[in-house]
């Protein structure tokens, strides 16, 4: 019942910048392939490998359409996203303060602030991204600490844009 | 030509499969047939059957029982549809405004008392499955074993596993529960494009559902989906209701809304207006009552007035729907129209101006359903081979975790199939049983979503606390029901799951109430058979009386008549019995008796025929 590599499900080669067409193309063609449809009338056993491989499929591919998540699975896992970034803690502080005096122009100015730096995250990413894929040692932990500060900051994002 | 021949349309060993729209308000019963799908008149040649039960002294389904909602209200059920996987707590406020009651003890599981008989919703849902069953029947001239079975999308897991019990205690394999929506879709993708974005709007008379979906050749994509499944026709109803019953109140001076002949009588008559109201600019509630009667002028303009929020509570599922499917409302392509309820003015009006565009309206909005699910089942035998469809759960799938929370494992609009992994140990020294509370929802806190069901792992190596390593796959089938299996992760054993479900029936009910049908079923047709025999009787009967009357019964020999009047006593002993096969026996002795006179009978009318031309 172990669960078979997304990538490899796919026939898909283990990339970080995947083609999106081609990743959508593969998914239909397998959806014909496995969907339990095709199944309705075949043994109990056959249906149950269809109903189970058919779920595997689209688990890989709500995983690998979606570039963060796709890293995410690649890299195992996103790191520890509960403590704020290093180079942030001051900042973060400030955040918190804001939000505990409940002090609206400083939870908006802290609002745009984070904001742009998960923008500036997210664009960072690709790049990253490209290095992983041309097999450079260094880019795996540096996109882990990328996507834990960018859960980190959306979280944070998200607690300042409730108020 | 040579494609004809290759596909088989149904050959003497093909088990048909159905496609069945249970609505609330209709059923329709569907099937694939060599020009495409067709629908399958009831016996009255309607169409549509209503989706009313009458359960007396024979059940009742459909026109006939619709009949007696009037008659005999508290033993006549519509809308069951609203009570499918649901708790008496849940349906409460609902129920003031239908005529029946629930039983007794229905804390768990509710069930209507109707006279004496206590049913549960999908025992009432099998009786309108095995009418369009009889139907299907009577116009394929072959058994029916298997349906697709259409549900709104945005039904919870209890609702679609209830749908599916009333389709077992039916004597229906359910091949899969498809989304009315998305079967829609299916019904109007037939020769239409083949590439693009289409929202489908349902509106029906109890649930409302709002899908997205990409074409892309052949493949039906759907790429999010919302709704609320308690609003529809219903509440236009019950609103025209409850003004047109205080209006008649403060006219005669005396309040007859607990009076549930003439509740319905007003239900019926305000349901007559707003269905005129879609064609002309004003109408008349009109109805009579114990000498009395009730007029009330109704405009297009005040019933737009009156339900207008009713139409807006559908916007916000549409905005949100467009949200989760990622998607502008200028990236729509188009939209199709679904259910009765879309024919009215205000609700087209409302879904142009929110996506801009002029929504299609050309497959009747009452049986694009049916069909839709009629191509599903051609997809499932076979028959239609390049389409396929890749639905979603509408709702996100969790557990419950410390204090309350739920963590998510499956999010809602992932395509379905779809599953979940979880490692779950102990919390106490040799712990034999792990208990998974699952829930469905959006929220965060468990109190805030709906609970579906307990999972008890049992069969636990006993193990100091925290040593047990039991996998659990939590698996959304293509039905979107909830499978759950574990194993244990050091032996590879699977761990027994048992399932205990929040709201609906164990598998031990539900086999319990087929077999019941089943036996209710045989006690059905030996008084149908006894009826018929009877009737059967009747007719030889009569014939013989007339024939007493004819010259040839004076040209019979004293023996002969000695025997016809014997057999015709013998038969007249046994007409009273329920033995149907010892009626038969006498009809058939008193058939043979009459032989005879039969041929004279013939033979005189013969020359009376000829000696008739002679003349002309």
């Amino acid at each position: 019942m172990a669960a078979p590599d997304y990538f490899e499900f796919l026939g898909l080669p283990r990339r970080l910048n995947l083609d999106a067409a081609e990743l959508q193309r593969r998914f239909y063609a397998l959806s014909r392939e496995l969907h339990p449809d095709r199944f309705s009338r075949a043994p109990a056993a056959e249906r149950e490998r269809a109903l189970s491989a058919s779920a595997v499929l689209n688990d890989a591919y709500r995983t690998l359409r979606d570039p963060i998540a796709r890293a995410e699975y690649a890299l195992g896992g996103a790191g520890d996203t509960e403590q704020p970034p290093p180079e942030l803690l001051e900042e973060v502080f400030e955040a918190n303060e804001a939000l505990a005096d409940s002090d609206a122009d400083e939870i908006a100015a802290a609002h745009r602030r984070f904001s742009a730096l998960l923008a500036e995250t997210d664009t960072s990413l690709p790049a990253l991204f490209a290095r992983y894929d041309e097999g450079e040692p260094a880019a795996a932990d540096e996109i882990r600490a990328a996507l834990a500060r960018r859960r980190f900051l959306k979280k944070l994002v998200g607690r300042l844009e409730n108020v | 030509m040579s494609e004809v021949l290759q596909i088989d349309f149904g050959g003497r060993d093909a088990a048909p499969v159905v496609g069945i729209d249970l609505g609330t308000t209709n059923s329709l019963v569907a099937f694939m047939d060599l020009t495409g799908p067709r629908i399958i008149p009831g016996a009255d040649h309607g169409r549509l059957v209503p989706s009313v039960v009458h359960v007396g002294d024979e059940v009742l389904v459909g026109a006939a029982a619709q009949r007696m909602l009037i008659d005999d209200p508290a033993r006549t059920v519509y809308s069951v549809k609203r009570l499918m996987g649901r708790g008496a707590a849940d349906v409460a406020d609902e129920l003031k405004l239908f005529p029946f009651r629930v039983a007794e003890g229905s804390e768990s599981i509710l069930r209507l008392d109707l006279g004496g008989r206590t049913l549960t919703p999908p025992e009432i849902s099998a009786m309108i499955l095995r009418e369009l069953k009889r139907n299907a029947e009577k116009a394929l001239d072959k058994e029916i074993k298997q349906a697709v079975i259409t549900v709104p999308a945005y039904f919870n897991d209890a609702q679609r596993q209830a749908t599916k019990d009333a389709g077992r205690i039916a004597g229906l394999e359910v091949l899969r529960l498809v989304n009315e929506p998305t079967a829609a879709s299916l019904a109007y993708g037939l020769d239409k494009r083949n590439e693009g974005i289409i929202a489908v709007y349902d509106l029906g008379g109890g649930t409302f559902d709002i899908s997205i979906l990409r074409l892309h050749d052949g493949i039906f994509e759907v790429l999010a989906t919302n709704g609320d499944t308690h609003l529809g026709g219903d509440d236009i109803d019950n609103r025209l209701l409850k003004i047109a019953l205080e209006d008649a109140a403060s006219e005669w001076g005396q309040d007859l809304s607990h009076n549930g002949a003439f509740v319905q009588t007003v239900r019926r008559a305000v349901i007559e207006a707003k269905e005129r109201l879609s064609f002309v600019p004003q109408t008349t509630i009109e109805l009579a009552w114990d000498g009395r009667t009730y007029s009330r002028l109704l405009t297009r303009e005040q019933f737009e007035r009156l339900i207008r929020d009713i139409v807006d509570r559908t916007l916000g599922p549409c905005r949100e729907c467009l949200k989760d499917a990622g998607l502008d409302v200028e990236q729509i392509d188009e939209v199709v129209m679904v259910g009765g309820s879309t024919r009215i003015p205000l609700v087209r009006e409302a879904v142009a101006n929110l996506f801009r565009t002029r929504p299609h309206t050309e497959l009747d909005p009452d049986e694009v359903v049916a069909l839709g699910a009629a191509v599903q089942a051609g997809i499932l035998s076979g028959r239609v081979e390049d389409r396929l469809l890749l639905d979603v759960t509408p709702l996100s799938l969790g557990i419950e975790t410390m204090g309350g929370v739920v963590s998510r494992l499956i999010h809602r609009n992932s395509t379905i199939p779809a599953s979940a992994t979880e490692v779950f140990t102990t919390a106490v020294d040799g712990q034999r049983n792990v208990l998974i509370h699952v829930v469905q929802g959006e929220r965060e806190l468990v109190k805030d979503c709906r609970s579906l069901a307990r999972f008890d792992l049992k069969d636990i190596d006993p193990l100091p606390a925290g040593m047990a390593r039991i996998e659990v796959r939590f698996l959304i089938d293509a039905n979107g029901i909830l499978n759950v299996t574990a194993r244990d992760q050091r032996t590879g054993r699977e761990n027994s799951v048992e399932v205990k479900p929040s709201y609906g029936l164990t598998d031990e009910q539900v086999e319990a109430m087929i077999r019941e049908s089943f036996e209710r079923a045989e006690e059905d047709l030996k008084e149908r058979q006894v009826r018929e025999a009877r009737l059967e009787a009747d007719t030889i009967l009569a014939a013989l009386e007339k024939a007493r009357n004819d010259d040839a019964w004076l040209e019979l020999g004293h023996i002969e008549r000695a025997m016809i009047e014997r057999a015709h006593n013998e038969l007249m002993m046994v007409y009273c019995s329920d033995d149907y096969l010892l009626i038969r026996l006498h009809i058939e002795k008193l058939n043979t008796a009459t032989m005879g006179l039969a041929e004279k009978m013939m033979n005189s009318a013969v020359r009376a025929a000829l000696k008739g031309t002679k003349i002309e």
